[in-house]
């Protein structure tokens, strides 16, 4: 068990060693980010010291040293176009990120979970027939058109709710309800598949033939086990949740990560670029790590099978 | 599985009462059908792009700007749907959008079942520290949010067709290669396979002549559901100004140009939208048929 955590943990280590050479090449080939900066009239000299100030006149294997520890102290750089460094941005950003993605998760794992088992313990009636058909229009719709279509209704036509912006309560309404927008389906179809899994079982038969009411048998017998299968799905979630969160915020002009990165892609400002994919890139493999292990104490024959 | 065989056993004893009834099999029929044909005429329209655009699809036309669609108080037939800020037409700008959401879906299409293929057959049939790699691979790929990897790319790049084409691909193949080893895995020790060993093939040409016909059903599957998923993800690009650089006309280019106008001309957004969703919803239901068709066991994807 400890084995198998300790490799876990050294793989996601190497891959993020994999990630950072891979971003530092990446950027590195996008070409001469002093050009974004210089104006027709500077000098050659002027554009010399600029590069010296960004570091830029050192070979590629110095650059790749101050790059490494650079990180490992948590510095990422200067944004170029702000002149702030990129680990200062993201802290201010971070938070706004957090208050919209957590309410969504939670909005829309509640919902999941109720809609999910609905659906399933009344397999092929009417209940059923509504989930599914929330599940296939929220995969094929577009979510940045649904966002829009909303903010027409609401703020636009009814004139109920803030067309974009950030402070008091009703700003969170449509921008949360986008995100939940992104997560729910998958989510739902999850709990639904697993939960029809689990409801055919043999303990399942055994609780009925005891006696026990339904409602006891699929909230404490059946759910608790239904809930292992989407927890390996938990990257697929997160990587919506990034998705949700950069179109969101854009729509909704949400001062947090994913529109900081859409500006700083627009103008290829890349040191914060750089720290955002490194940023998340580190979130994802720790996640991983976490759903392995989760997943080995909940599922022996995992732990068996590997120690 | 248990369940399958169970339901099997029973149709043979009393076939009469599984026939599901008349209503339930025409729409049965119609989920696909209906599917079929919205994606033809996609087909078609994206070829015959030329013939059927009204208008030039990147043509300014100031005096003409924010012209409601025809039905609309304001509106001329000259222009079915409307226009927008610059007085394209929306409904050419549509018909040439198809263009730019077939094109990318299908380069990356044969991109990453190629490479996704290739990587699951080697993964499956060689097997040991190959499999451990290529798979470890696979894991890290499959979690890693696709959007962000796209973003970085348009930054290194900066947007076009093939920088779109590359984000969509990069990651894209790892569904494939996990589904094709589990394949392949599955018909490693057939019989045919070991037949094939004892007459003396190479591991290439049981790899190719043996492994890839088998599982050719499945791919087809999985490149039929991706259908849909790339032409969404496309748009989300677009949206976010990282897809085929404008003025070409892509539908979720065409969604966030009529953001900041929302309040005054609703259908330069609304109609690329449902577009969108028409097509993905189709290639959606295309991909449930044909699965169920040819192979049943993928149902949990």
């Amino acid at each position: 068990m400890s084995r198998y955590i300790v490799i876990r943990i050294l793989q996601a280590f190497l891959a993020l060693i994999g990630i950072t050479v891979l971003v530092f090449i990446l950027v590195r080939a996008s070409g001469d980010p002093t050009h974004l900066i210089i104006t027709p009239t500077s000098t050659p000299e002027e554009i010399a010291n600029l590069k010296k100030q960004l570091g830029l006149d050192k070979s590629y294997p110095e650059q790749f040293v101050v790059f490494i520890t650079g990180l490992a102290r948590g510095e990422f750089g200067d944004s170029i176009i702000k002149r702030k460094p990129a680990a200062e941005m993201i802290k201010e950003a971070l938070p706004n990120t957090i208050k919209l993605g957590l309410p969504a998760f939670f909005i829309a794992m509640a919902l999941a979970l109720a809609l999910g088992v609905l659906a399933a313990a009344k397999r092929d009636s009417i209940y059923d027939a509504g989930v599914k058909l929330v599940a296939v229009l929220g995969q094929a719709l577009p979510g940045f058109w649904v966002a829009i279509m909303a903010m027409l209704l609401f703020s636009v036509r009814l004139r109920l709710l803030p067309v974009a912006g950030y402070g008091t309560l009703k700003h969170y309404v449509l921008p949360v309800g986008t995100m939940v927008f992104f997560l729910l389906p998958g989510m739902m179809r999850l709990v639904r598949s697993s939960m029809l899994d689990v409801l055919d079982a043999e303990y399942i038969k055994l609780a009925r033939i005891k006696g026990l009411s339904e409602t006891k048998i699929i909230w404490k017998h059946a759910l608790r086990n239904a809930l292992i299968g989407p927890l390996t799905t938990a990257g697929m979630i997160f990587a919506s949740l990034i998705t949700g969160a950069v179109i969101t915020e854009i729509i909704f002009n949400w001062p947090g990560m994913g529109r900081l990165l859409v500006e700083a892609v627009a103008a290829r400002d890349f040191p914060v670029v750089q720290a955002i994919t490194m940023l998340v890139a580190a979130m994802v493999l720790g996640m991983n790590i976490i759903v392995d292990i989760a997943y080995a104490f909940v599922d022996p024959q995992i732990r068996y099978q590997k120690s | 599985m248990m369940r399958v065989q169970i339901e099997k056993r029973k149709a043979v004893a009393q076939p009469q009462k599984l026939n599901p009834p008349r209503r339930i099999q025409l729409l049965k029929n119609l989920t696909f059908y209906l599917p079929l044909l919205i994606l033809t005429l996609l087909v078609f329209t994206a070829i015959f792009a030329d013939l059927l655009a009204p208008h030039d699809p990147v043509a300014v036309s100031m005096p003409d700007r924010l012209l409601p669609p025809a039905f609309m108080k304001g509106g001329t037939p000259k222009y079915l749907l409307g226009t927008d800020q610059l007085g394209r037409d929306i409904l050419s700008r549509m018909i040439y959008g198809s263009r730019i959401s077939l094109s990318v879906s299908l380069a990356v299409i044969a991109i990453t079942a190629s490479i996704g293929t290739v990587m699951g057959i080697v993964a499956g049939y060689l097997g040991g520290a190959t499999e451990a790699l290529l798979m470890r691979i696979t894991d890290i790929s499959m979690a890693f949010p696709p959007m962000l990897l796209a973003l970085l790319l348009a930054v290194v790049f900066g947007p076009g067709f093939w920088t779109v084409v590359l984000a969509l691909s990069i990651l894209g193949w790892a569904p494939y290669a996990r589904l094709i080893r589990g394949e392949t895995l599955k018909l490693r020790n057939a019989d045919f396979v070991a037949q094939a060993r004892i007459n003396g093939a190479s591991s290439l040409r049981i790899m190719v002549k043996h492994i890839f016909p088998n599982i050719v059903n499945s791919l087809i599957v999985v490149i039929t559901m991706a259908v849909g998923m790339l032409i969404l993800a496309e748009a989300a690009l677009s949206f976010l100004g990282v897809g085929v650089p404008p003025p070409a006309p892509s539908w979720g280019y065409m969604v966030n140009e009529g953001r900041s106008v929302i309040d005054r001309a609703w259908w330069i957004s609304t109609f690329p939208g449902i577009v969108i969703g028409l097509v993905v919803l189709s290639g959606n239901f295309l991909g449930d048929w044909i699965r169920d068709k040819l192979d049943p066991r993928l149902r949990q994807l």
